[in-house]
């Protein structure tokens, strides 16, 4: 256990680095200057080049990569270089908003997907599981800008019972943060549940197809405790892989969702860092997500272990 | 079922109660598409800054008027020597800088100096560099010198980048921007909201409105939702695209179509060949059709141009028809280029939707002259370094906002690589000129060398889709220049 800890470990740490240089070398090779963006038409060439000197822009590129690393090391993230912040304020902004969406998206979509692909697992090609699959394909293939959309004129501009968009902060107490969350909670769950649910449903068919279920149906357990207890235990390997991947997905990669809801999460923060080449807010982003995704793949493999009891012993 | 549908219906009422109740309102939320990057107008070129701050946070000597005319500001009056150099502004007493400070003379004297030091940042430092001396003669009163006449002084000194700001203050504005206006900023949720209140102290007749969010809407899908809901109540322009038929025919709503200072243009690099030619520049000038782009990249709002003139200024000439849209002619020109059989070039395009969609318009207008056109999308990074910096493209299309900026052409350096000692020379007099009659009749002269010589073609002014509840009043009908100026806004019944 321990040396297949330290393993992962080890690969963890090469990961982070390796994404570090790629990081910064892509943010390099893109054409653009910050400096000249904040500046505009009008600036002239000196003034554009005395800002870059300010921003440290002109140092040589070695020496620039070094400095982003050492400060990352130092959990010291930089300063933007258009809200002249530094970046961990405005990651910590962003989080706020980011990770409960992404908590409560996971959580509604996992409430949603692990019913229904039992319910379908156990009714193989009956009518319930036809119809479930096809709700499923339909929430997989629907774009959920579009059933955002629909979810606004419903419930905000006609019902009026949530607002339309925009994220008052938590400081305006938990209730009205969470209201403007519910909407696109739910656009973002759609999909992800529907994934979820096909996934769920054919690990759980396959392992009802397992010796060990027909032993445990012989020797006279009632079908429900076999599928609860014995079968779905051993489906959830496939389906905490892909919770993993989900949950990564949903913390960063919902700009759009973000966007019409014009919430300010960390998606759209990195989407107008990247149109500003503000180079900084980049880099220390995309390397606080790469360590959380691969903080996750940690956690999802140990709990691979804790749900299958054979995985804790091996090497 | 039924028991749903009564308590939606109840709550729907009493939502619709609650919102009667507040009769006259105080209150505004405001939709932008793009948020500033920070709050202070004198470090930083982003349209946003301007939009949020200008008269209602920042004041300048002078200021801008809805129609584009010069008012007083911070400067009640002032007086102007014979020789038109030397101008003495008599500031008006009891200013205060939202930190409390008193505004005096020496603010006045700080924030000009700066602007024109050496080292200075300001985005529009060009507007001071005919400032040879400040001078706060006493705590009311400023004389500045100036090298020369200057024709459009008192127009500059109510421009976006040359407020007041106090020497204390200046360097934290960004963040917590402290200024002499009407609103003061409450607080700045990034990526979210900007939250003005009305300043108690304020010199000046005070805001009508008690509090004013400029909440950030990136998306124009959102945008109709938002006001539908009555979570937003104005966009001072909206990014309607299709969506605004939706809008104009809700009584809600009242949808005010102005004009900005955006002069959109086919910018063409006149040092490269073949465009380097009059005879293909006038090619491209005679082969575009502007009615079909103005349908395509501004719902068929804009305003045709003929020259780079904003059509709402005083001394615009209509110069629409000096090359009208002539296939037969404009193959003539090719011919005489020498260039019968058309030839192939690139048109870089910014991710605006007037560049992209009038882009594709354009390509297919020249392609009828056998002008093989490649469109290359880039973002606005990538067109500020390649083509703006480098001058490395043939073709762009680009929105020019700056009021009054005709004189760009004259620049050395600019990106257009235009260069005509007739026009330069026609700009350096304006420049000293401050008889006004005299003023538009170079300025009409300028726009007349700029559209027979095509070192652009000219295609619209962009407008400014202003959509606000029909209960609002005094919102900006035109943006002379980009501002959402709240000092006169308030809620009627």
């Amino acid at each position: 256990m321990t040396a297949y800890l330290l393993k992962r470990l080890i690969i963890a740490a090469l990961t982070l680095v390796l994404a570090s240089m790629v990081v910064f070398a892509v943010m390099e090779v893109l054409p653009g200057d910050p400096a000249r963006l904040m500046l505009g038409l009008n600036a002239s060439a000196e003034q554009v080049e005395a800002l870059r000197n300010q921003m440290g822009l002109n140092a040589p590129l070695m020496l620039r990569y070094l400095h982003w690393v050492g400060g990352l090391l130092n959990l010291d993230f930089g300063r933007s270089y258009t809200y002249s912040v530094p970046v961990i304020d405005l990651v910590r902004e962003r989080i706020a908003v980011s990770l409960p969406l992404a908590l409560i998206a996971l959580a509604l979509s996992t409430i949603i997907a692990i019913p229904v692909g039992v319910f379908s697992a156990s009714r193989q090609g009956r009518a319930g599981d036809t119809l479930a699959m096809g709700a499923a394909q339909l929430g997989v293939a629907v774009p959920n800008f579009w059933f955002a959309l629909m979810l606004i004129y419903l419930f905000a501009v006609w019902l009026r019972l949530v607002p339309a968009g925009g994220f008052p902060g938590w400081g305006a107490g938990i209730w009205p943060a969470l209201k403007s969350l519910i909407l696109p909670a739910i656009a973002l769950a759609l999909p992800q549940a529907a994934i979820l649910g096909r996934v769920a449903r054919s690990a759980l068919i396959e392992v009802l197809n397992e010796d060990y279920i027909r032993t445990a149906r012989a020797k006279g357990l009632p079908y429900r405790a076999v599928l609860w207890r014995h079968a779905l235990r051993n489906a959830m390997i496939p389906v905490l892989t892909i919770l993993g991947l989900q949950f990564a997905f949903l913390l960063a990669g919902t700009i759009i969702i973000e966007n019409v809801f014009y919430l300010p999460g960390l998606g759209r923060l990195i989407f107008q860092a990247i149109t500003q080449r503000d180079l900084i807010v980049v880099e220390s982003i995309v390397m606080l997500l790469v360590a959380a995704v691969i903080l996750i793949n940690l956690l999802v493999d140990f709990s691979y272990a804790i749900v299958d009891p054979r995985l804790r012993g091996r090497q | 079922m039924k028991l749903w549908k009564t308590i939606l219906a109840a709550a729907t009422l009493s939502l619709a109660a609650a919102t009667s109740a507040f009769a006259a309102r105080t209150d505004l939320t405001l939709g932008i598409v793009l948020e500033p990057p920070h709050l202070d107008p004198t470090a930083g070129a982003a349209a946003a800054i301007g939009e949020v701050t200008y008269a209602n946070v920042f004041e300048g000597l002078t200021r801008i008027d809805d129609n584009g005319q010069v008012q007083p500001a911070l400067a009640e009056s002032w007086a102007v020597s014979d020789d038109g150099k030397v101008y003495t502004f008599k500031m008006h007493s009891g200013v205060k800088f939202h930190d409390g400070s008193a505004f005096s003379a020496d603010d006045v004297k700080f924030s000009l100096d700066r602007a024109r030091a050496k080292d200075s940042l300001n985005p529009q430092k060009q507007l001071f560099a005919h400032i040879t001396d400040v001078t706060a003669v006493d705590p009311a009163t400023v004389k500045v010198t100036l090298d020369g006449p200057q024709g459009s002084f008192l127009y500059d000194m109510g421009q976006v980048a040359a407020v007041i700001v106090a020497k204390g203050s200046a360097d934290g504005n960004k963040d917590k921007p402290i200024g002499t206006g009407p609103f003061k900023l409450d607080h700045w949720a990034k990526g979210s909201e900007i939250t003005l209140v009305k300043n108690p102290d304020y010199w000046g007749t005070p805001a009508a409105l008690d509090k004013a969010t400029f909440r950030i809407v990136p998306d124009a899908a959102a945008a109709v939702p938002a006001l539908l809901s009555g979570d937003i109540q104005a966009f001072a322009n909206m990014p309607a695209q299709d969506a605004l038929g939706q809008v104009q025919s809700d009584p809600r709503f009242s949808v005010v179509i102005g004009s900005t200072e955006g002069e959109t243009i086919l910018s063409i690099n006149n040092k490269k060949p073949p465009f380097d030619k009059l005879a293909v520049r006038q090619a491209l000038a005679s082969a575009i059709d502007r009615s079909a782009i103005i349908a395509a990249a501004s719902n068929g709002l804009g305003k045709p141009i003929g020259s780079h003139f904003s059509p709402g200024d005083a001394g615009y000439v209509d110069l629409t028809g000096v090359y009208p849209h002539d296939i037969a002619k404009a193959k003539a020109y090719l011919k005489e280029a020498g260039l019968e059989n058309g030839f192939s070039a690139t048109i870089k395009l910014p991710p605006v939707p007037y560049a992209r969609d009038g882009g594709q318009v354009i390509q297919s207008q020249l392609k009828e002259i056998g002008v093989d056109l490649q469109i290359i999308p880039v973002e606005w990074a990538e067109w500020l370094s390649q083509v703006f910096t480098n001058k490395d493209y043939d073709l762009t299309i680009v929105s020019h906002v700056e009021p009054n900026d005709i004189d760009i052409y004259s620049r050395p350096g600019y990106y257009f690589q235009y260069d005509n000692p007739k026009f330069n020379d026609v700009i350096k007099q304006l420049g000293t000129t401050v008889d006004k009659d005299k003023r538009l009749e170079l300025l009409g002269e300028a726009q007349k060398i700029l559209a027979h010589d095509v070192p652009a073609v000219y295609l619209f002014e962009l407008p400014k889709i202003g959509v606000w509840d029909a209960k609002l009043q005094g919102m900006w009908t035109n943006w002379p220049i980009e501002a959402d100026d709240l000092t006169k806004v308030k809620w009627t019944d």
